[in-house]
């Protein structure tokens, strides 16, 4: 007994070290005084300082994350339209058919994703650059907004909607001051995952960027397929930084939605009792 | 009235999200069948198709992309049931369920760039096992670094579907057989298994599909050894121009897609009915 526990935990501490091995590695070169990714030249911060005197790279990061936040804030608010467009149909086939083409772009591969972005950008006649790529994100976005809004909608109380009919709240009112609080976890949950989704892309955005504009993604490929360099690596240790933080944020908020979630519905409970 | 102020906000809602619908996914589906049926000069034809099917190349070219997908997913899966199994047992689970999910975070290209450091020829692999006396080998750009890597990036979507479907096991089930008699083996096989299927079939899903896809991986770490489905839609597309029979392969990844979808959904259905 004590034995087979020792080879289970033999295997899961090999394989959290094989999965964190190559992050670990890319950082701890980033550190290397030397120009590749072997031997030990002794520590230096000097691709740091390579890496933050790049203004091409420094456009890109800038440019990914101005990417990433303007796709994720736009596809939020559609894909929660969408949520709320598909929570109010009634009709069960009807609903079913909406969820299915929403879900298209999850399932789809990204190639397919891209090369059918190319074709619709060109048959429309619209030139490649980052606004291609902002519509290409917005639109890889919006799926996962709308599952991440939706079971909070359908955790809703409907008669809390009902109850701010009565009291004569118009749509406006209803949506502004009822609904959206309410589902407004699972709308920062579909924002945050949106903004990740937009800033992790490298296939989908390799086919629409054309030839002037990069993200870091693509840009990190076409460094790659030149050789290696350590300000690539000293650029990873950020990003992985960057990474952290956000699921830090979003473990540090969804688990307070999670609790102040509980208190609402203990607010929310005894009032619809009473209705 | 009430009917009026709910069709007004259903229209409101259904106009950009309608858009969305319309312009980004119906559109770009049809338009990429159309490709694949036209000639360059926009006549219909079956040309492309005809290649395709006829040519032993592309034949060929897919046959090899499933088998790639196949070893990546039977490599995934071996890994990472087990894994989930253990982290299903620790105190602690939902933090290290954190800490598999954290690496897909990471960018795929660092992580696929990482890899390229540690294969080179003169990378930190070589060197490790040049301790003991093994000459440098050429790990990079082989089918075997190209399923390694893609194996890597996979590992989490695998495992996070199976601890799903095993934390979701009700853990008096595997109570009750012990307590029938069955050893730690049986209750394995008979029981938790059988009931994580589910599990599985997402994981298979989830990993088995993007594998078909993948064109990064295939450049940078096989050295274009192994061509996907994923990489031959990509050089079509991107490099030699033809549009046409690069939106026939992808017609035929979508095949491809849909019937693994079909296979593993069903399963999956009756695999939960059976549980029940």
């Amino acid at each position: 007994m004590m034995k087979k526990i020792k080879w289970g935990n033999l295997y899961l501490w090999l394989m959290f070290v094989v999965l964190y091995l190559p992050i670990i590695f890319l950082i701890t070169y980033s550190f290397n005084a030397g120009k590749v990714m072997q031997g030990w030249s002794g520590f230096s911060l000097k691709h740091y300082g390579e890496l933050f005197a790049d203004t091409r790279i420094l456009e890109i990061v800038v440019n990914t994350f101005l990417v990433a936040l303007l796709s994720s804030l736009l596809s939020s608010v559609i894909g929660t339209a969408g949520a709320l467009y598909i929570y109010n149909i009634k009709h069960a086939l009807t609903k079913n058919v909406f969820l299915s083409l929403n879900n298209i772009l999850l399932v789809s591969p990204d190639v397919i994703i891209g090369a059918a972005f190319l074709i619709l950008f060109t048959v429309m006649g619209f030139s490649l650059g980052f606004t291609s790529v902002l519509l290409s994100h917005i639109a890889f976005s919006i799926p996962i907004v709308v599952l991440m809004v939706l079971p909070r909608l359908q955790e809703m109380n409907r008669s809390l909607v009902a109850s701010a009919k009565d009291l004569g709240a118009n749509n406006w009112q209803m949506l502004t001051r009822v609904i959206l609080p309410v589902i407004s976890p699972g709308i920062f949950a579909g924002f945050f995952m949106a903004f990740t989704y937009s800033l992790d892309d490298f296939a989908v955005t390799f086919f629409v960027t054309g030839n002037g504009f990069s993200t870091l993604s693509v840009e990190i490929y076409s460094r790659a397929r030149q050789g290696v360099s350590l300000e690539i690596n000293a650029l990873s240790a950020m990003m992985f930084m960057v990474s952290l933080a956000l699921v830090l944020i979003y473990y540090v908020i969804s688990t307070r939605a999670a609790k102040s979630k509980k208190q609402g519905t203990r607010l929310v409970l005894p009032a619809s009792e009473g209705l | 009235m009430m009917p009026k102020s709910k069709r007004q906000r259903q229209f409101f809602y259904i106009i950009p999200y309608g858009i969305w619908l319309v312009l980004f996914v119906i559109a770009p589906l049809v338009l990429l069948v159309f490709q694949s049926l036209t000639t360059p000069t926009g006549h219909f034809t079956l040309h492309n198709y005809a290649i395709y099917f006829a040519s032993g190349t592309y034949l060929r070219m897919t046959f090899n992309s499933v088998w790639y997908a196949f070893l990546i997913t039977a490599v995934t899966l071996i890994v990472s049931y087990p894994m989930a199994y253990l982290l299903n047992q620790l105190k602690q689970k939902q933090f290290w369920l954190l800490l598999i999910i954290l690496p897909t975070w990471i960018n795929l290209l660092l992580k696929t760039y990482a890899f390229i450091g540690l294969l080179s020829k003169s990378g930190t692999v070589n060197n490790f096992i040049g301790l003991w006396g093994v000459v440098p080998q050429q790990l990079l750009f082989s089918d075997w670094s190209f399923l390694l890597v893609a194996a890597y990036i996979e590992i989490p979507f695998m495992i996070l579907p199976i601890f799903n479907s095993l934390a979701e096991i009700n853990p008096r089930l595997e109570q009750a057989s012990r307590d029938l008699g069955a050893n730690r083996w049986q209750t394995l096989r008979r029981v938790i298994v059988p009931l994580s299927m589910p599990g599985v079939k997402a994981g298979i899903q989830a990993v088995f599909i993007p594998s078909l896809s993948l064109f990064m991986i295939t450049r940078l770490i096989g050295g274009n050894r192994v061509i996907t489905l994923g990489t031959a839609i990509e050089e079509h597309f991107l490099v030699t121009q033809n549009w046409q029979l690069g939106s026939t392969i992808g017609v035929v990844l979508i095949v491809a897609m849909v019937i693994t979808m079909i296979l593993t959904r069903d399963r999956a259905r009756r695999s939960a009915r059976k549980g029940r």
